[in-house]
Order: C-alpha cells, then sequence, then structure tokens
C-alpha cells in the first residue's frame, strides 16, 4: 500500500488518491481516547529527549542542595546525627523529592507554551474527550519529572544512601506519585492562566514554600506550634516523609535515632500510617486532574 | 441572485442589500442561518446566513474585524455562537462538536505546528489524536507531505521550517485524516507574494485530487477570485454572495481615480459639471461610470481643476467590495488599524 501511493502524484484522474488510501475516520470510544492520550504522553517524552539542555539544569538546583547545603550545613547538624550516617543522607529524600518539582511544573508549564504558541488549538479540535488529553499530559509530565529523579536517585551512593533494589524502586513509585500530582497542580493552574510569565511566576512563588514547608531539609519533630501546623497541611510533607522513611528503613542506625531523624507525622498525636500518607497525595492529584479536566471542557 | 441596486460607489450599502439573500444550494455540506454572535458589547457577528455545495470552494471576503475568524470559529465547534444554527458535514457545530471534527480540517491564520517535533512527528500526533486507522497513518502521511512537497524534508524540525513550508505542512496536516471540508482561515496572510502563490498551487492542486468542500477567509481580493462562490462580510453582515463574476458584473461600471491639484475642490467640479458624485480614496478622488475610457477625453476637455494623472480600472472585486460597503478594503483595515491603535493607547495610558 505505501509503495503504492509514491506515485500517486502521476495519478491523473480526479479522486484516484481518495480511492487508494481510505482513511475514515472512527466514531470515537475508548480506544481513541487511549490513542489520543497515549500521543499527548508520547510528545512529552519526545520533547524531553531531544531538550538535554533542560535535564541537565534541573539537575544543578538539587545537586547544590546536597553537595553544598548538605555539607556545609553538616558540620552544624553533626552532633545530632549518629555515627556514619551524614547530614547529606538525612536530606537526600527531601532533594531527591525537589528533583522532580521544577521538571514537573515545567511540564505544565508547556500548556501555556503551547496555547501562546497555536499548537495548544491543533489539541483542543481534536475530535477526542478532553480528558484523554488532560489525562496523556499529566501522564506524561510525570513520567520525564520521574526520570529526572531518577538521574538524580543515581547519586544516592555520594550520600551514603544504598542501592537495594527494593529501596530504589519503593522511592520510584514513590517519585512517580508526587511527579503525577504535581503536573495535576500545574496542567490546572495552566487552565487558567493563559500568560507563560504570570504561570512562572506564580508556581514558583508556591512552589518554593511548599518544599520549604514539606521538611525535606528538617525533621517534623521538636518544631514551633505554627510551623508544625504548617508542615501539616503542606501536600509534599505527606510524600517526603514516606520517602525518608524508606530510606531510613534501610540504614543501619539505633532505633532512637531513627525516631528522633524521621518521626512520622502526627495529627494531633495519631500517627499517620505510610499508605493514608500516599493515598492523600493520589487523591489530590486525582482531584486536580478532575478540575483541569473541567476546565478544558469549557468553550467560549 | 443579488439584489444590488446602487449607483454609485461612493455611496452606503443598497437599502435591500444590508443582508444579501442566501441562495439554496443542492446537497450543502455547510448550512448557517440567523447566526450571531456577541462578545460583552461587541456584535461580532450579526445574523449571517448562508449555504455551501459540497466540493465548492468558498470565500468570505472581508476586512479584518468583518466577522469572518468568529465565524470560521463557529463552524470549527470552537466558539458557540449566540443564536442561529450552522451545520457541518451533516452535523450540527453546537452539539455534535466531535463529529463535525472528524469531518474537518483546519488550517488557522497562526502557527499551530510543534515547531520542536519533526514534520513526521507533527503529522503523526494528528493521525493519533484524530483516531486515523494504524495501517493508512504510513501511506496518508506520504501522501499528503508529497502533495505539499514537503516528503523529503520530513525528518527536519519544523523550526527550520520558512514561512511557507510551515503553512504547507499545515496545510497537509489538515488534509490527513480526509475531511470532507477543509477550512482555511487566511490561509496565506503573512507571507510574500511569490509563496502566496506556490500556497494557492497547492490548494488548487487538492482541489482537483480530493473529494473535498473548501470554506476560506481572506482580505486578499485577487485570493478571492481563485473561489468558486464568494460571500462579502462586513460589519458582521453578508452584504452579497455570488460567483466572483457575477459580483464584478453586478458592478458594471469602470472605476477611475484621478490625482489632482485640489482635491475637495476636483469633487465639487465633478458634482458640478457631470453630476458624478466622487470620494477620497486611497488617496485619489474615486468614482465610477459606465465606459471609462471614453470619459476620460470628457474629462480633460471640460474639467477645470489641473489633473496630474489617471488610471481607469475594469470593476474587480475591489470594486464590488466598494460598491456594497462604501469603503475600499484598504481603507477598511486602515481604519480598524487606527481604531486598534488608539485602544492600545487608551490601554496603555489606562495602566500607567
Amino acid at each position: 500500500m505505501a509503495t503504492q501511493t509514491t506515485d500517486a502524484t502521476a495519478a491523473p484522474d480526479r479522486g484516484v488518491l481518495v480511492d487508494e488510501i481510505r482513511v475514515a475516520v472512527p466514531g470515537g470510544g475508548l480506544r481513541h481516547d487511549l490513542r489520543a492520550a497515549g500521543i499527548v504522553w508520547r510528545r512529552e517524552l519526545i520533547r524531553f529527549r531531544t531538550d538535554r539542555l533542560r535535564a541537565i539544569t534541573s539537575l544543578i538546583q538539587p545537586v547544590l542542595f546536597l553537595f553544598v547545603l548538605g555539607t556545609g550545613l553538616g558540620a552544624l547538624a553533626g552532633h545530632s546525627l549518629p555515627p556514619g550516617i551524614s547530614f547529606k543522607t538525612f536530606i537526600f529524600p527531601g532533594v531527591l523529592a525537589m528533583s522532580v518539582l521544577f521538571t514537573a511544573i515545567f511540564s505544565a508549564a508547556s500548556i501555556v507554551w503551547d496555547r501562546e504558541f497555536g499548537f495548544l488549538r491543533e489539541i483542543l479540535v481534536a475530535p477526542v474527550s478532553r480528558a484523554s488529553i488532560v489525562v496523556g499530559k499529566c501522564l506524561g509530565g510525570a513520567t520525564i519529572a520521574t526520570f529526572q529523579g531518577v538521574i538524580f536517585l543515581a547519586l544516592a551512593g555520594f550520600a551514603d544512601v544504598p542501592y537495594n533494589p527494593v529501596l530504589i524502586l519503593t522511592l520510584i513509585g514513590e517519585l512517580l506519585l508526587l511527579s503525577f500530582t504535581l503536573t495535576a497542580f500545574g496542567v490546572m493552574m495552566a487552565a487558567r492562566i493563559k500568560q507563560f510569565q504570570a504561570f512562572m511566576a506564580l508556581t514558583q512563588m508556591l512552589v518554593m514554600p511548599l518544599f520549604f514547608l514539606s521538611g525535606a531539609l528538617y525533621p517534623l519533630t521538636g518544631l514551633p506550634a505554627w510551623l508544625s501546623v504548617l508542615t501539616r497541611l503542606d501536600p509534599i510533607t505527606y510524600v517526603v516523609w514516606p520517602m525518608r522513611h524508606a530510606v531510613f528503613s534501610h540504614l543501619d542506625i539505633p532505633p532512637e535515632f531513627q525516631q528522633h531523624l524521621s518521626p512520622g507525622i502526627t495529627w494531633l498525636g495519631w500517627p499517620v500510617p505510610v499508605a493514608l500518607s500516599l493515598g492523600i497525595v493520589a487523591a489530590m492529584g486525582v482531584a486536580m486532574m478532575g478540575i483541569a479536566i473541567a476546565e478544558f471542557q469549557k468553550t467560549e | 441572485m443579488v439584489t444590488h441596486t446602487s449607483t454609485n460607489t461612493g455611496g452606503a450599502v443598497a437599502p435591500d442589500g444590508a443582508t444579501a439573500a442566501a441562495p439554496r444550494v443542492q446537497d450543502p455540506v455547510i448550512s448557517v442561518s440567523g447566526l450571531t454572535k456577541q462578545y460583552g458589547e461587541v456584535q461580532a457577528v450579526r445574523g449571517i446566513e448562508f449555504e455551501v455545495a459540497r466540493g465548492e470552494t468558498f470565500g468570505f471576503l472581508g476586512p479584518n474585524g468583518a466577522g469572518k475568524t468568529t465565524t470560521i470559529k463557529i463552524l470549527c465547534t470552537l466558539a458557540n455562537a449566540t443564536s442561529g444554527s450552522a451545520r457541518v458535514a451533516g452535523h450540527d457545530a453546537m452539539t455534535e462538536r466531535d463529529s463535525v471534527r472528524r469531518n474537518i480540517g483546519l488550517v488557522f491564520q497562526d502557527n499551530t505546528l510543534d515547531t520542536y517535533l519533526t514534520a513526521e512527528q507533527n503529522l503523526r500526533f494528528h493521525a493519533e489524536l484524530y483516531g486515523v486507522p494504524k495501517a493508512a497513518v504510513a501511506p496518508r502521511m506520504r501522501q499528503v507531505m508529497d502533495m505539499v512537497g514537503l516528503w523529503d524534508r520530513k525528518d527536519s524540525l519544523v523550526s527550520t521550517y520558512s514561512g511557507g513550508m510551515q503553512r504547507r505542512l499545515e496545510i497537509a496536516r489538515g488534509l490527513l485524516h480526509a475531511p470532507r471540508v477543509l477550512f482555511l482561515d487566511e490561509p496565506t496572510v503573512g507571507l510574500d507574494p511569490q509563496t502566496r502563490s506556490s500556497i494557492w498551487t497547492y490548494i488548487n492542486e487538492l482541489k482537483s485530487r480530493e473529494d473535498i468542500t473548501i470554506f476560506l477567509t481572506t482580505h486578499y481580493m485577487d485570493e478571492a477570485e481563485n473561489c468558486d462562490r464568494i460571500a462579502i462580510i462586513d460589519h458582521g453582515k453578508i452584504v452579497a454572495i455570488d460567483t466572483p463574476e457575477a459580483l464584478k458584473a453586478s458592478v458594471g461600471k469602470d472605476r477611475v481615480q484621478i490625482q489632482t491639484a485640489d482635491d475637495p475642490a476636483a469633487i465639487a467640479a465633478l458634482a458640478e459639471t457631470f453630476g458624478i458624485e466622487a470620494a477620497m480614496h486611497e488617496g485619489a478622488v474615486t468614482f465610477s461610470v459606465a465606459a471609462g475610457e471614453q470619459f476620460v477625453p470628457r474629462l480633460f476637455a471640460e474639467f477645470s481643476v489641473p489633473i496630474r494623472s489617471v488610471s481607469v480600472s475594469r470593476p474587480s472585486l475591489d470594486d464590488v467590495f466598494m460598491s456594497y460597503t462604501g469603503t475600499t478594503i484598504r481603507d477598511a483595515e486602515a481604519s480598524g488599524t487606527d481604531a486598534m491603535r488608539q485602544m492600545v493607547q487608551r490601554f496603555r495610558s489606562g495602566r500607567r
């Protein structure tokens, strides 16, 4: 069939081309929606692959936090840490969470970009449900942000975090969840904010406080009440703690330090289980994705 | 068909031609009736009515801001009409969006390609999004890219394409899912004249090859001549619909433009001596007379104001536009631009 069409230009009579290749676009349905979500997802991957500079620059900030901040503050924090555990080890899970923050948000930002440069219109006039597009976009952003996280995860050895397969897989799973929720948050914002500058300014303004309040750089115990409340309101807390919990359960340290360095999240004294903690993050991601879908369904 | 009775070019719209009667066609692919669209205070489309036959190339001609893009947006399901109905390829554009979308191809006036992807990746994206059957994707992709002469550049990033190549790729992409109607919103705007004519070569070739109806908007008179039928739209209303030939014939007069030493005096003298109503258009005293070349000798013989230059032209679509709207399309654009400039100025000072 493919070879037939190559000399199609020579075909003299009208309508011949139409007969050669019958393109009957089907009447929708789940399979079509899946294909649409799939191609939106794949586009994210293609864009990520061709944009190596972005992958490298996104790595700079977490590397600075881990090695410069981690080493510098390590001298101060050394006394409260058990022998053999460095401050770098302590902040590694938090900085790992940070490594996906910007990639996830930036992936959502491309919606605003696409709107400014017209490509969004190509997507929005397609005969597919907006839901499949938003789902594809959220999963695409989650995937590339997780890749970004995995690159940083490769540095685990420098922070004395063991390359234990169970630990690595757990962390990747948690990264994927975090990336998904962050992308969904970004996509939800992008549905409303039409200017690229405004989007970047607003998300940066929100993302940095969320990171600092998540307990990524300090333990959740012994905090003043105001900070303690804020950390528990920050959704990122609910994924940073499970990540630290996973790392610390694979370290050989005395239990009293375990309790001190990686205390669980408590709600008025009740310890929140890991599963619930991750469930909260997942539920928020799904809810924000739902809002994004509703927003994109509106017509002028 | 067109009830056009205006007797002078400088005059207003013919009283009964304010909304041209929409001729009915056999087997319409697009049919629009009583369509209006309101954006806040602004009424962009004020009750338009027309039908487009299968296989026809139908042009919407009007200055910027006349309501062309709004109409196309409604037909393409990108905007809801305030009132009225629009059916495209047998489906209602407001309530059966997906069915309409499956049957139409779109080429917008601004770029909607992902310039960070290759041409082929752009087309593949489109094929998947439109659910083109898997077996047909590769051959159809090759076919449409051959048609616009871009097959050998399929692996290049779109950012390396020239403006004309990008527009051709957009046309190819719009055809990929074999739509029944192809919408071209200002398909050649912003391109140099040579590229414009090459785009038209591709469009005409396409018409001869595929069983397709083309709906296009333009504000270039010469491009409108490529259409089977034209609707002239001004201030949100259709003022005339017909073939380019019939529209030109309806004007029936030649256009004369003269440059004089004293334009207001010349206009007064024309009215006094010949009973002709003239007006300033495009910087020249402009009027219409039957048999222009026979009128010019009389003009020189009897006219008191010194004349620097004269031009006589057969009725063109420009004259058609002028006779129906009372202004040339360029003047209409210029005043539109002025209004825009004022608006921007107001906006700026408001923010200061």
